[in-house]
This record gives structure tokens, sequence and C-alpha cells, in this order.
């Protein structure tokens, strides 16, 4: 049943062929055009992935090949062929048939996707049940078992909220795949989930769309992910598709204006090249943004030391236990460098950071900031020091005051601290919008009408407004787009460079870790389990769970050739 | 699931000892006597008001009034109305017949509601949608008298398609109109929730993935959409059982309809203290076991619920 | 951040261990034309437009809707009749009132007919729509001060706080509105008292909890965003936090869900003054000409229907306005 025996066939017919396809949306404000002339061909038993950032249309144009567009969508020109029927626009009763058997789905959110209020094993025998397949108890363990679930006969008697997100995308591709369809639609099938869980799933994937001949249509945001796995990649921007080609052969020689950007800014792809780059003997340094690192003082800004906090977890009838969030955390960073602290979800790593930004109590250990212990500040010394250390968080949506415009927002912390008289705040503020490269004019409008990366900006303008010492990043650019996220972490650098910024950057993604950080803190479960510079932990991890992230890092089994670096 | 249920009725035990408190201490502690009422425009002599103090623990300090009275409702023993009918036979005469009709009412309320709020949810932004909306503003917005008034008289008294009060008996037939009253301002809420919960449910990424599934259109709806949309329907309809028994005064009022509503209506005329209390007290009861009721039905709908 | 060298992917150098997938099939090197496909600049929003706060927005959403527009309209109707009855009749309420005209249809000066009392029952209507407007306003403005206070409290700080407040909501929200009010206003106290002020105070005490309920949970919504913690890690204080960021924020639920009161309190004044309990006889309410046109609903069903109209048709202006405010300020609706 593997694809590879297809050679024979002189012309094959393509499993998927999308022509001209065009989708518009019918909105309040007229219509809104999604998709234009996307052409995509799937064959049978190939893995193509769709590459493009948030609103570029790739999901719509994959949603549209199984007659998944919401109420407002419409195919409003090409045509959608299956197998050779043209189903753009088959009868309702034609979709539904075609949909588990032929074509199945894994979609992108485990947490969602799942009915909450039936069992597992009733959700796999659905879909077996109305695919015309045996759905008995056996079977659906069956199903599920082959997704990679252990103990599947009991789990298929759980709900959905008694499984991790790992085991609920399991259960997912199981659906997906439970009718054996020739084509499976993956919408992002990883990316709500922890790196090293994302790598288990998707190897998974890979190895049971092989095995049954299944051919994949792959939607991601991640340049490195997809050339990992999909024969052929697709960059669809702004609703078309700009480049299509051969993983390697985009990644080499991206002719598009687009791809080479994406090419350039995607931080899978930049991590691999500064490790390709290494074993093809360049220094780091040369591939890295001038940084402070090689004349470092041991000038410490901020030591944390034993830093432990310990939740109570209030149970029934008033007992509690205690969990430990952190454990013992020692670190410190260097003034001017920048501190990553990695960690996946439940590591403890945000809980750092609101201790050292002072919003959280910590349990015993110390902070030091400038040798001063801050957990034992009183109010007005804990009022001075918040100016010296000042957070940026990562959703760019919840961290401005909707009601608040521009302006407001920067000069909030200069009045807070009655820093100058009204004009000069109101200069400060221009200056500020200045350095994170936004237009004054800017000033006057709010959050809402601003674009993600903006938002970031004023985010960042605004923990810069009192002038602090050390910025917290907690996740800073993780909820933003490739090349947008590439912009944020140019300006953190720079502004570094100008103001002696030191940083402490709270993350989940080593890629980006590799890109700006001198020291990596790794913690796992509250503890840190490994810490050096960034060097030392990407070159000679000495924990298996750094190498397991490491590994993890969509794009890791690339190999690129120097020629890209 | 076991201690689910067993702290949600501990936690209703100080609701219910707060609100009968609360009442007891609006009826007997504020000013003015709470005997003038017996006594009338003539009065009686401090004799006769002495031993009514007496036999009403008014004479007490509050505290031991209110532990008397605790004391009595967890006995079952309400003591005695001020014309000297025992007040627990009353309610228990009266009680059967506003059971019978809130309970027609909320079968009424239930079963149009959901079914027009699924098709309005299903059609959003159509014809039968945007009317049946417009259709619930007004139900909502029309006072439960007028409306009951209204119907008397077209159905009742022009029509005489059945009568415009009811009876001693009050018979299937003769509450149904009445049960349609009662219900109406609630159907418009179910209607209304379940057309907002199905509008939400069916862009919710589990449908679109029971869909891709290859399940019927049909099964979508009412395994998936239909099914988690009952969610806070049912809990409302739960909570609505309670407030119809005691919400059903004005309703009981046009219909002459002899249940709680009433009794209660006539004791609050006639400044009946004890009663207006012992009533309240029962109304409150029935709240606390409608929420206990909600809260059942809602661990038993929501499987995430039985296990926090 | 590294630039990207393109040289031309020659054959110079060492052959590149590459680990891709190779497809059994051959996969051609598409690329769209580059001037069909330009690339925008990242991350730019060209804006000339004035800028839009989220009030200025849901204003701009409302004005376009049939609601919206039809419920303000009514409402200010409404509004302008409760000010100035005089305008729309020359007949006073209560002077005039002779039993000859007892339950008397429509004549030339009074097109409504007359009242059990042979009052004009255009005119009562017309006087009426104040203290209904008075009371309904009044009790709103009331529970929308405690409730709010009370439930933004509870929700910001949480803990025993929340706890404590929590239970006391419970305890009044067991009561009914109309059973509370109506167990209060039998009291001799009230009966002594009865106006269109201590009817406020009665409904406020029963309805608060609602508007606490609300808010709390608004609150708690608000209380965790980001933009919180960035104001109290700014030095801001938990209290200036509730105050400048939380509570602005909260307020849209609240506006909806107090404007919908405001038609309920009208009906409860409205009810209880049916029941005969509520403001006085010689108040002029609609609740009270329903009341009194009560025993002669069969011969004179027209006494109890204009009040009855005039009622619904303002209760149904607020709960219509408040509807058309859900939909503008729809929090889900706010993140684009």
């Amino acid at each position: 049943m593997s694809h590879s025996t297809g050679h024979q066939t002189a012309t094959p017919q393509p499993l998927l062929e999308l022509r001209d396809l065009a989708i518009t949306f019918s909105t309040s404000n007229g219509d809104v055009p999604a998709v234009r002339n996307a052409h995509l061909t799937v064959m049978p038993g190939e893995t193509v992935a769709i590459v493009g950032e948030s609103g570029s249309g790739k999901s719509t144009t994959a949603l549209a090949a199984i007659g998944l567009l919401p109420a407002n969508g419409r195919v409003s020109n090409g045509s959608i062929i299956f197998d050779g029927e043209d189903i753009t626009h088959a009868s309702e009763k034609r979709i539904v048939e075609l949909r588990g058997s032929s074509i199945g789905m894994v979609p992108q959110d485990p947490m969602s996707n799942l009915n909450p209020v039936w069992k597992i094993g009733f959700q796999v025998r659905e879909t077996l049940k109305a695919n015309g397949l045996p759905s008995g108890p056996q079977d659906v363990a069956k199903v599920l078992a082959e997704a990679g679930l252990p103990d599947a006969a009991s789990r298929a008697n759980q709900y959905p909220h008694e499984f991790s997100g790992g085991m609920r995308q399991r259960a997912l591709i199981a659906i997906g795949l439970s009718c054996r369809p020739r084509l499976l639609i993956a919408d992002e099938p990883t990316s709500a989930l922890d790196v090293t869980v994302q790598r288990q799933i998707l190897d998974h994937l890979d190895t049971m769309t092989e095995e049954l001949g299944t051919a994949v249509l792959l939607i991601t945001h991640d340049l490195g992910l997809a050339a990992e796995r999909a024969h052929k990649v697709i960059v669809m921007y702004k609703g078309q598709v700009v480049e299509a080609g051969p993983a390697l052969k985009l990644l080499t020689n991206p002719r598009h204006p687009y791809t080479q950007k994406l090419v350039a800014s995607a931080p899978s792809i930049a991590s691999r090249r500064i490790e390709s780059a290494k074993k093809a003997g360049v220094r780091t340094q040369d591939l890295l943004a001038p940084s402070v690192t090689a004349t470092a003082a041991l000038d410490r800004v901020i030591e944390v030391e034993d830093l432990t906090k310990v939740f109570k977890i209030r149970g029934s009838w008033g007992t509690s236990t205690d969990f430990t969030a952190v454990d013992k955390v020692s670190f410190s960073i260097a003034r001017g460098t920048t501190t990553a602290v990695v960690g996946e979800s439940g590591s403890g790593k945000s809980t750092v950071a609101k201790m050292v930004l002072g919003l959280e109590g910590a349990t015993s250990g110390s902070i030091r900031f400038d040798g001063v212990d801050i957990t034992t500040l009183g109010r007005k010394e804990m009022f001075d020091f918040r100016r010296r250390v000042q957070p940026i968080f990562q959703d760019p949506y919840g961290s401005l005051d909707p009601m608040y415009n521009i302006y407001r927002t920067i000069e909030e912390p200069l009045r807070v601290h009655g820093v100058g008289t009204a004009k000069m705040r109101e200069k400060k503020v221009r200056e500020l919008l200045d350095q994170v490269a936004l237009p004054s004019a800017m000033m006057q409008r709010f959050p809402n009408e601003l674009s993600g990366g903006q938002r970031q900006r004023v985010a960042i303008a605004r923990a810069l407004a009192l002038d602090p010492e050390v910025v917290i990043c907690d996740e800073a650019v993780s909820a933003l787009d490739v090349l947008v996220q590439a912009q944020i972490l140019n300006l953190l650098a720079d502004l570094q460079s100008e103001l002696g910024l030191s940083y402490l950057f709270i993350t989940h993604d080593l890629a980006v870790v590799r890109q700006i950080a001198d020291h990596v803190a790794v913690m796992e479960k509250g503890k840190l389990v490994e810490q050096g510079t960034t060097d030392q932990v990407f070159d000679n991890p000495t924990t298996a769970y750094t190498q397991a992230l490491l590994a993890a890092i969509p794009g890791a089994a690339l190999e690129l050739p120097p020629e890209v670096a | 699931m076991v201690w689910y249920i067993v702290r949600r009725f501990l936690q209703l035990i100080p609701v219910f000892l707060g609100a009968t408190l609360l009442v007891y201490f609006l009826v007997f502690s504020l000013p003015g006597d709470a005997t003038a009422a017996i006594c009338g425009e003539r009065g009686c002599t401090p004799a006769v008001v002495a031993g009514l103090r007496e036999q009403y623990n008014l004479d007490q300090p509050f505290w031991i009034q209110y532990l008397l009275y605790l004391k009595g409702v967890l006995t079952f023993d309400l003591g005695t109305n001020f014309s000297g009918r025992p007040i627990a036979t009353i309610i228990a005469e009266v009680f059967p017949t506003t059971a019978k009709l809130a309970i027609m009412a909320l079968v009424i309320e239930a079963v149009f509601g959901i079914v027009f709020g699924l098709i309005a949810g299903l059609r959003k932004g159509k014809i039968f949608d945007s009317s049946v909306l417009v259709l619930s503003l007004i139900v909502i917005a029309v006072p439960i008298f007028v409306l009951g008034f209204l119907m008397q008289f077209l159905i009742g008294v022009k029509l005489q398609w059945t009568n415009p009060t009811v009876s001693g008996d009050a018979t299937f037939t003769e509450l149904l109109l009445p049960a349609v009253v009662l219900g109406l301002v609630s159907f418009a809420y179910v209607l209304r929730l379940t057309r907002t919960s199905i509008i939400e449910n069916v862009n919710a990424d589990y449908v679109r993935t029971a869909t891709a599934k290859g399940l019927s259109r049909r099964r979508v709806v009412v395994v998936h959409v239909l099914r988690n949309s009952l969610i806070p329907v049912v809990t409302f309809l739960g909570a609505d059982l309670g407030a119809l028994m005691g919400g059903a005064i004005v309703t009981e009022g046009i219909f002459n309809v002899n249940g709680v509503g009433n009794t209660l209506y006539r004791a609050v005329l006639n400044g009946d203290g004890p009663m207006v209390v012992s009533i309240v007290t029962f109304l409150i009861l029935i709240f606390c076991l409608a929420n206990l009721l909600v809260d059942l039905l809602y661990a038993w709908l929501d499987p995430r619920i039985r296990y926090a | 951040m590294p630039e990207p060298t393109h040289t031309s992917p020659g054959t110079q150098g060492p052959a590149p261990v590459v680990r891709t997938k190779t497809s059994a099939y051959p996969i051609e090197h598409f690329v769209a034309n580059v001037d069909e496909t330009p690339v925008r600049a990242t991350d730019s929003t060209v804006s000339d437009a004035a800028p839009r706060s989220l009030w200025g927005e849901a204003w701009r959403s409302l004005r376009k809707q049939p609601l919206f527009i039809i419920s303000a309209v009514l409402i200010l109707a409404v509004i302008f009749v409760a000010l100035f009855p005089g305008v729309f009749t020359n007949e006073p309420p209560n002077e005039n009132c002779l039993l000859e005209n007892s339950d008397g249809g429509p004549v030339a000066g009074h097109p409504l007919g007359f009242t059990v009392q042979g009052c004009d029952i255009l005119s009562r209507v017309v006087y009426g729509t104040q203290s209904s407007l008075t009371v309904g306003l009044f009790a709103t403005l009331g529970v929308v001060l405690i409730g709010g206070l009370i439930g933004a409290l509870a929700g910001f700080f949480g803990g025993w706080v929340d706890a404590i407040l929590a239970r006391i909501g419970d305890i009044f929200f067991a009561l009914p509105l109309i059973l509370g009010a109506i167990v209060v206003v039998q009291l001799p106290v009230f009966q002594q008292n009865r106006n269109v002020w201590t009817l406020v105070v009665i409904l406020v005490t029963f309805g608060w909890p609602q508007i606490a309920r609300i808010t709390r949970a608004a609150v708690i919504e608000v209380r965790n965003a980001d933009f919180v913690t960035a104001a109290r890690s700014l030095g801001v204080s938990p209290l200036g936090a509730l105050v400048k960021h939380v509570i602005p924020n909260a307020l849209a639920p609240v506006i909806v869900i107090a404007t919908i009161s405001l038609g309920t309190f009208i009906v409860a004044e409205s009810t209880l003054s049916f029941l005969g309990i509520g403001l006085p006889p010689d108040v002029m309410s609609w609740g009270n000409d329903i009341f009194s046109a009560k025993p002669s609903l069969r011969s004179n069903p027209m006494a109890i229907f204009w009040p009855g109209l005039a009622l619904s048709i303002t209760v149904l202006s607020f709960i219509m306005l408040g509807d058309a405010l859900r939909d503008a300020l729809d929090p889900k609706a706010r993140k684009r």
C-alpha cells in the first residue's frame, strides 16, 4: 500500500485538484474575496502542505475541499475535483457520503473539537456507524489504539475533559482516519500542543498515513514544519498561492519575494540556519545581532535564588493540597543581556515571571534586584521598584485596555509615577512611539484599530515609558505571525543595544530562543533542569528533557545546505 | 458526583435560613403592630392583644421568635392563621392546584420555546427568525396581567372556548388558558435562550468536526447542536419551575384559581402575618428545591460538572 | 537577525545532506506573477479614518439598527409625554370626572372614552406616564449603584469578600422581586407611607442581586486581563485598577441589563398597583387604572386596553433598546 510504488503510472490522476478556486465571504460590508485563483493538486498518498500567515486563506481553501465553508462563504469561481469527480457544487448528500470515508479531517484545537458532553468512544462509534463500518466496542478500541492512545478500551469510556491535550488530538486523529479516507485534511493539527507532544503526534500521523497510503493536505503557519513533513509546499499570501513546489526547492531557492521573506524570518528555519552554519564553521556571533555577551561584565541585574512558589489547592471539605509550581529555581541575568526561561505549559515559567515582577509573592527564596531582595520590599519601595522592571505580555489583544487610546495607554505609567508636566509627558509619548517605529498620528487611535504587531509595539512603548532596566517578555511574540514576529524581535534587539536593557524572555519556543537569547534556563514541572549560554545548551544539552525539546523544534530534522545559511 | 450534590445541598441551607430570617424579620420586626389586622378598626382589649402576642410568640425576643418558628417549620407545625385555621392544612389544600398549573405552564413553555428557538437559531436572520424574535420581545414586554385580561376577554368572554374563570375543581381544560398565560413570558425567554445557544453551538468547532466525520445534517443538529444547547435551557427551566409556583399570584388572581398565589394575596390584603410568612417560607423552600433540581440536571447534562 | 544570502543554488560546495520527503510524482516549482501578488509592507494598517473608540464604534453600529432607532424614538416620546403631559391632552385627569360618563365610549374630545369613574381615559393614560417612568428610572439607578458596587467588589477581590456577598445575594435571590415586594408592601410601615419613593426603595431592595451577579461576572472576566496586570505592574493600586481599568471594561453588560430592568421595574410597579398594594389610589398610574378597570372588564374592556397598551409600549421600547445595545456592545463581537 505504500505510495512509493506509484512510479509506473505514466499520467497519474490527482486525488484532489483545485482549479482557479475563488472563495468569497459575504459580510455586512459587502462581498470580501478570501481566496483567489488558488491552484493545487494532491496526488494519491502525497503530503501537501499549505503555509501561510493568519488570514492568508489557507484554512478556507482546505475547508472548501470538504464542503465546510462557514455559512457566509461560497465558492465563487473555479472548481474542486476529487478523484476525477467535480464536487464544487455537489449535492449535500454526495458531500456527506464523501466526508469521513473519502476525505477525513483533523482539526486544529483539540480542546474545542471534541463534543464535551459525549464520551470519546461514542464520538468514534458514530463516525464508524455513519460511514457504514462495524462499530462494536472492539472496533472503537482498535481505531483509538491505532492512533497511539494507550489503554484504548477503557479510555473510550471517558469524556474529553478527562484527556490531556495530546490525548485528545490522538482521539481526533483516530476519528479522522477511522474510515480510511484517501485524503486527510489536517488543519494545524498540533499548533495548540506543547512542542514535545507536537512532535510525537506528527510522527505518529506520518507513520499512519504512510501505512494507509493516505494523502494529506497539511495546513500550517510553520514553514519549517511544512518542509519537514510534506512532499510539496504551497505558500499562500493574502488569499493567493504565491509559490508552490518541492519543500527543499522552496527553502533553497525561494523565488517569490514573500516566500523569500518567510524563509528569512521563520524561526524554525532561522535556528536551523544557525546550527547548519555553525557546522560549516561560521561563528555564531557573525550570525546574530551584536549583543554584549562578549563584553558582558559580571554585573548581575537580577539574581534569583532558590525561588519557590507553593499554591494551596483547595479540595473538598476544607482540605488543601500543596502544589509546588516553582521549585528552588536559581538563575541570574547579566545587565544588558537576554536570559530566556524555556518550558512547556505547566512548567512554572510564567509564575517565575510574575514573581520577578512582584505581582506574586514568593513562598521562599529571594529575588535580588541590584542586590536588594524585592520579596521583602515595603509598599513605597515596591512602587519605586516597579519603575525599573516592566512586562510585555503574550496576547496583543488582551494587554492593552480597549477603552484607552494609544496616548493614554503609553502616558499612564508616567502619570501614575507623576513624571513631568502634561506637556513633557506628551513629548515623551511621541519619543516612545518613535522608538517603536509607530507614527505619532497613532496616538489618538484605539487598540481595536491596530494590528497585533502594532499593539505589541504599543505595549513595548508603554513598558519603556519609565526607562526600566529590565523588561520581562512573557511569550511576547508567540501570538504573532512569523514575519511580524521577526520584526518585533528585531525591534527588541535594537532597543536592547540602544538602551542597554536586560530581558527576561519567557517562552516555549526554542527556535526563538536560539535567535535572541544569551542565556537559557530550561524548566520542567517547576524545576530548573538545565541552564547555560545559548550555545552550550543548544550544542551540548545535558539532560534528556532538553534534548527532547531541541529535537522537537519543527524543522529540526531538516538539514539545510550551507547555501541557505 | 455524590459529593457535588451533597455540597450543593449544604450550600442551600444558609440560603434557606437567610431568606426565611429576612422574611420573618421584615414581617414581625419592623415597626407596626402585627396583631392590628386581627383586631381590625375597633381594636382589641389589652388582654386579648396580650393573648395573641403570646400565641404567636410575639412577647419573646426576636431570636427566640425566629427559632420557635423554625422549629415549627421543621416539624411541619406552621401554627394557625389569624382566623384560626391550621396553616399547613390550607397549604396542603391549595398547593396541588398551583403545582398542576405550574407544571402545565412549564411543559407548554418548554415544548414551544425549544422548538421555536431551534428553528429560529438554525435559520438565523431569516424571516421566521426575525418575526419570532419580535414576537418574543412583545410577549416579554406586555405585562402578564394585561396579557391575562386580553386572553381571558378574547378566549373566555368573546369566543367562549373555555370558562373565563377556574372552578374549585381546577380541571385540566379549565387550567389550560391560565397555564398558557403563565407560561407565555417564560416561553419567550426559553425561545430566546435556545436560539442564542443554538447559534453559538452551530458555529462550535466540535460541530464542524462532527460534520466532517460524515454525519448527516439531522444527526449533527440533534446529537451535537441541540444536545449541547439544551444545557442552559434546562437549567433555566428548572429555576423557572420555582418561579412559576411563586409567580402565579397575578395569573391565579385573574382566573380566580384557588392556588397558593391567590391564598398569599388574600393573606397580604388581610395583613395575616403568620400566613404570609408561612407561605413565603414554603415558596422559598420550593425555590431551594428547584435549585437543587437544576444542579442535578446540570450535572446530568454536562459531564464536566460531575467531577468538579 | 541574519539576512539570507541568496547565492544561486549552484553545484559548488559539498553536496548537502538533506532530509526532506521526496515525492513519487514530479512536482513543478510554481511561482506566481509578482506583479499580481505584490508583497505589502509587513504589518501595516493604513487608515485615514477618524479614530474610533469602542463606544464610538458601538454608536456607529447602533445608528444603523432599526431596533435601536424605533426604541430610541419611542423612549424619547414617552419621556416627552411624562415631562409635558399638558401638550397631549386638554382634559385634566381627575377633575371633570362625571359619573354619568362612566364606562362611556369615545366621543368628540374624548377619543378613548371614559373610565368607571367617568374620567377621560386619554388624559389618565397621558398623566400616568410620569409615575411609571419615575419608579422605573430611580429603581434602576438605585439597583445599578448598589448592585453594581457589591458585584464589582465581590468580583474584583474574590475570596471571602466574594463568598459573603454572594451568599447575601443568594438569600435575596430566593425571594423573587414581586414576592419580596408583596411581603414588604403589606407591612403597616409601608402602607402608611405609600408613595413613589417607598416603592423605589422596595424594588431596589429586592432587585439588586441580579445586577450584582452580572457585574460580578463581568468584573471577573476583565479582572485577569493582561492590561490589568500591566497596570498593576506599573504601580497602579488594586482599587485604582478596579476604577480605571476593570469597571469601564465591565460596563457593557451592566448597561444592557440595566436598560432591560428599567422595563422590568415599570412592570413591577404596575403589577403591585394592579394588586392594589403599589402606588396609592390617588397617584395616577397605569397599574392603578388597570386595577380600577378590573371589575368592569366585560362591559368596558377599553378601560384596561389603553393603559395596558401604554404600559406595554413603554416596556417594549426599553427591552428593545436593551436588545439593540446588547448587539452593539457584545463583548464577543468586540475582538476583530
